[in-house]
């Protein structure tokens, strides 16, 4: 007699996104199997000042935090805008989807998205200046993620340079 | 696929009737009764389900799925029958599961099923005469007939007037009935539930008492009630011409000992009608409309809660809006559910998100509603539960780290005008430690004027315990700093460790394994400072080091002094403090009621009243249930492991080796789960009589001296040994025995003796 009805069963902020890691070993359906038991989230659009504190403080919000790992830029070995927050049970990652994503750390709206599991080396950016690869092709100017994107500011010194 | 695809098309057009439409709902519901009829030769079970789950599942939407039963019924008689015998069988699956509230909505249904002709009104009458005769019954607990005349009551809003017009005299018996009953029952409960002390300006009502009082009005108001959609009145002439079945004789269950009834309430209330100066007028407090519109939006969280847009947006087209300041209702019910004692219906940063949505959608209106709001509550602190004060405290920040921490904190400068021990000042203290938590010091300095200056959080540095620097860097630390620093081995370091005297002994302990603190300062203190970075510095470092830790704290002794140096070093970075020790539970250098000797000891004493120091401590106490609940988890599975095995066992001889590894892992498991209760008895004991000894030194110094006990410090003492109860009290339940033996007899002062009756009172 306990129906369960799917049109009232919606819970869409737990739902696994489009995104899949390129690098991942292991084939798509493998990869969406780790996405939908994962304890971890991807923690996108931080500021590069943003401290693990800061991040332990907001996502024990919703549970016991089991570890955050930091994301750096791989050549610079500095903070570059992203982190890894596991937690010990799927449903407090859960409820960060539901409540967490979406809303301010350190003044910016971030993003958290399923992942698949903590690899080492997964903790370096891979846009080729180091840094994420959003941060290479962004045209806009973010000074809490090192101003223009990379490519952009190849091409902003000389204009710099003409101003005087 | 087309049989399914066909059903799923039946549960979208009955889940969504009802929702905004270009056509009326009336015109919604005749066509939707008009489809549903032509399937029920084919999908009959199939719908007959839906409604059943709809009735359950939507009561926001009760009488709209009333209507369209009552619609179904007048088209085809027996298809009524058989869906008053099907919620009758559901009410009872719900009663047995004790799934209580859900209980409550189909009873509603069936009540509201009255009004649409469905349901014969004797029937239902005789139905809540069932209902109130639990009352009768003897040796059962409190809150089993509460729910009872709970359920009755409740329905009264929706068809009181329908069974008065129809059976005035038994429902004149029924409510004299119960109101016998409300005055004997037994309410020491109320005053742990209550989230203000103080009766003004609104007095924190037990739930019970209340919706009597509002049952009452209506009733004087001769059962007029204006705020439920009705849409069956337009349907009336079809309506009445149906037959109607009547409820079968419903017996309610008898009690069984693992029954659940939900636990009482108290309601909550911080608006009324002059705060809402402008537009609808509030309904009173007594008035039924109050009472119908707040469980409704309180349906709707529960509905929705997992989707914060959509709650949001369920909650602002609430049905009648335009009569009600809506507004009001919305943040009064959510605060209401987040300051709910034991504890919130749902997770605590979910209103918090929830809030922030309605903020997004009404940007012109609510926030200007949520600021009145908050500015009532800080004036109320002085009497607000401190549980609450907790929850205050960590909505607010979080709030603001979303709005810039933009806040008018001059409008509070009242409180640097009092004692900083005092609620008001202490809330903004804390508040500011946790904004600080979410951004960094400068940022606390800059949002507060310069009065405030007394309330800014210390700057989260490391600090040595000794104050002289030069001290600091005595030979042994600069020792330990080259030692660890260089990656010396553990060995290497515990040689150089060896050298450290014992200020304790006279005689050089060749194991050097007897409790040194004075190794434990050199060491711990180097080591944190080294990997005082992060927090994952900090744990690696405890990762690395942790057979020297363990050794180190392998003594009771050894663990308190350990937990002390971690303080003094970090006491200004009370969240370092905090990951810190989690980490050294977890790792099993200090075990759980260490934590909470040293959280009690005399060196923690002018702490004692600071929020970190509770969540340490119920973070401790959650780790330990955790701990517990995995271990006996593990022996369940071994035991089902077992019984399968067993059943086998008939057909495979050769599977008699495993049974008996699995019986050896059984008994590992049960010896393991007794250990680890024994572990948390002993913890709930250790937190229980250091509170006893507290609290009765301070109430005997009072007596003696005859000075006032109700200090903030005792304030905050007592409260918090209720926040105990009440926040792991499914855990308590089973140690009563045992602590109303040994902890509160009836030789405790009664101050606090009450407060174990209060929390024994909340199950009776």
């Amino acid at each position: 007699m306990s129906v369960k009805l799917n049109a009232l069963n919606s819970d869409s902020y737990i739902d696994i996104s489009q995104y899949r890691d390129q690098h991942f070993k292991g084939n798509r359906y493998d990869q969406e199997k780790l996405l939908k038991q994962s304890n971890t989230l991807y923690v996108g659009n931080l500021s590069f000042y943003t401290t693990e504190e800061q991040v332990h403080e907001l996502f024990s919000k919703s549970g016991d935090v089991k570890r955050i790992i930091i994301g750096l830029d791989k050549i610079k070995k500095t903070a570059c805008g992203f982190c890894f927050v596991e937690y010990y049970t799927r449903g407090d990652a859960e409820h960060a989807m539901r409540f967490i994503n979406g809303t301010r750390l350190d003044d910016r709206i971030i993003r958290t998205d399923w992942d698949a599991g903590f690899k080492e080396g997964r903790q370096f950016g891979r846009g080729k200046s180091g840094g994420q690869v959003r941060d290479e092709y962004r045209q806009d100017y973010d000074p809490a993620r090192g101003g223009y994107g990379k490519l952009a500011q190849q091409h902003r010194p000389t204009e710099v340079r003409n101003s005087f | 696929s087309e049989p399914i695809e066909i059903e799923d098309r039946l549960e979208s057009l009955i889940c969504r009737v009802g929702e905004k439409s270009t056509s009326s709902l009336e015109s919604n519901l005749e066509g939707l009764a008009g489809v549903l009829e032509a399937d029920l030769p084919n999908y009959k079970s199939k719908i007959l389900r839906i409604l059943c789950a709809v009735a359950r599942l939507l009561p926001e939407k009760l009488t709209v799925y009333t209507t369209l039963v009552g619609l179904l019924n007048a088209r085809n008689y027996n298809f009524g029958g058989e869906f008053v015998e099907a919620m009758i069988r559901q009410l009872k699956e719900t009663l047995k599961n004790n799934l209580y509230s859900e209980a409550v909505y189909l009873v509603r249904f069936l009540s509201d099923l009255v009004n649409c002709h469905v349901i014969a009104a004797p029937s239902m009458v005789a139905m809540f005469e069932n209902f109130v005769s639990v009352t009768q019954e003897e040796d059962v607990p409190q809150v089993r007939s509460d729910w009872f005349v709970y359920v009755v009551l409740s329905c009264l809003p929706w068809v009181g007037k329908e069974l008065y017009e129809k059976k005035d005299v038994e429902m004149d018996r029924l409510l004299s009935q119960i109101e016998g009953y409300l005055k004997r029952r037994v309410k020491t409960h109320v005053p742990m539930l209550q989230v203000w002390t103080a009766d003004k300006p609104h007095p924190q009502e037990e739930y019970l008492d209340c919706l009597w009082a509002q049952i009452q009005k209506l009733k004087k108001d001769r059962w007029q009630e204006r705020h439920i959609l009705r849409p069956y009145i337009a349907f009336d002439s079809v309506l009445c011409e149906a037959l109607q079945h009547n409820l079968p004789p419903f017996t309610p269950p008898g009690h069984m000992p693992d029954a659940q009834y939900p636990m009482p309430r108290v309601i909550f209330r911080v608006f009324d009608y002059t705060d809402a100066p402008e537009g609808p007028v509030m309904p009173g407090s007594h008035s039924v409309e109050r009472f119908v519109i707040e469980e409704n939006l309180h349906c709707i969280i529960k509905t929705h809660w997992k989707e914060r847009k959509t709650c949001a947006a369920q909650l602002l087209s609430y049905p009648g809006k335009n009569k009600i300041p809506l507004n009001y209702h919305i943040v009064e019910v959510i605060f209401g559910e987040l300051f709910q004692l034991p504890s919130p219906p749902h997770i605590d940063v979910m209103y918090t998100t929830l809030l922030i949505e309605l903020c997004k959608l009404q940007p012109g209106s609510l926030p200007q509603v949520l600021a009145q709001a908050t500015e009532m509550l800080y004036m109320r602190l002085d009497t607000m539960n401190t549980t609450c004060i907790d929850r205050l405290i960590n909505w607010f920040s979080h709030h603001l780290s979303n709005f810039q921490f933009r806040w008018s904190w001059d409008d509070w400068s009242d409180c640097l005008t009092v004692d900083l021990e005092k609620p008001k000042p202490k809330f903004v203290k804390e508040v500011l430690e946790k904004c600080m938590r979410l951004s960094y010091h400068q940022r606390i300095v800059d949002i507060v004027p310069p009065t405030f200056s007394a309330l800014i959080p210390a700057d989260p540095i490391f600090t040595y315990k000794y104050p002289d620097e030069s001290a600091c860097k005595t030979a042994r630390h600069f020792v330990f700093f080259n030692a660890i620093k260089n990656r010396a081995s553990n060995e290497e370091i515990l040689t150089v460790l060896k050298e450290v005297p014992n200020p304790n002994q006279e005689d050089d302990d060749d194991e050097g394994e007897s409790f040194n603190p004075l190794k434990i300062d050199v060491f711990l203190q180097t080591l944190l400072n080294l990997a005082a970075k992060s927090f994952s510095h900090s744990f690696s470092a405890l990762g690395k080091f942790h057979e020297i830790l363990k050794t180190l704290a392998n003594s009771d002794e050894g663990k308190l002094h350990l937990l002390k140096v971690l303080y003094e070093v970090w006491r200004n970075h009370p969240q370092m403090i905090a990951v810190l020790v989690d980490k050294l539970i977890r790792t099993q250098v200090v075990d759980c009621a260490a934590v909470a000797n040293w959280l009690f000891s005399q060196d923690m004493a002018h702490e004692f009243t600071r929020l970190f120091i509770w969540e340490i401590l119920h973070s401790t106490i959650r780790k330990m249930n955790k701990h517990v609940q995995k271990i006996q988890k593990e022996l369940e599975e071994a035991k089902d492991k077992l019984e399968k095995q067993q059943h086998k066992r008939d057909m495979d001889k050769n599977s008699e080796d495993e049974e008996g590894q699995l019986e050896e892992q059984i008994e590992r498991l049960q010896e393991k789960v007794e250990s680890a209760q024994s572990e948390q008895k002993n913890l709930f004991l250790v937190i229980f009589q250091r509170f006893i000894m507290l609290l009765t030194e301070h109430l005997v110094r009072c007596e003696t001296g005859s000075v006032d006990i109700s200090t903030p410090w005792y304030k905050n003492g007592i409260e918090r040994l209720q926040q105990i109860f009440l926040m792991h009290h499914a855990t308590i339940q089973q140690y009563m025995g045992t602590l109303e033996n040994l902890l509160f007899t009836a030789e405790l002062d009664h101050h606090i003796l009450a407060v174990y009756q209060q929390f024994c009172a909340l199950q009776l």
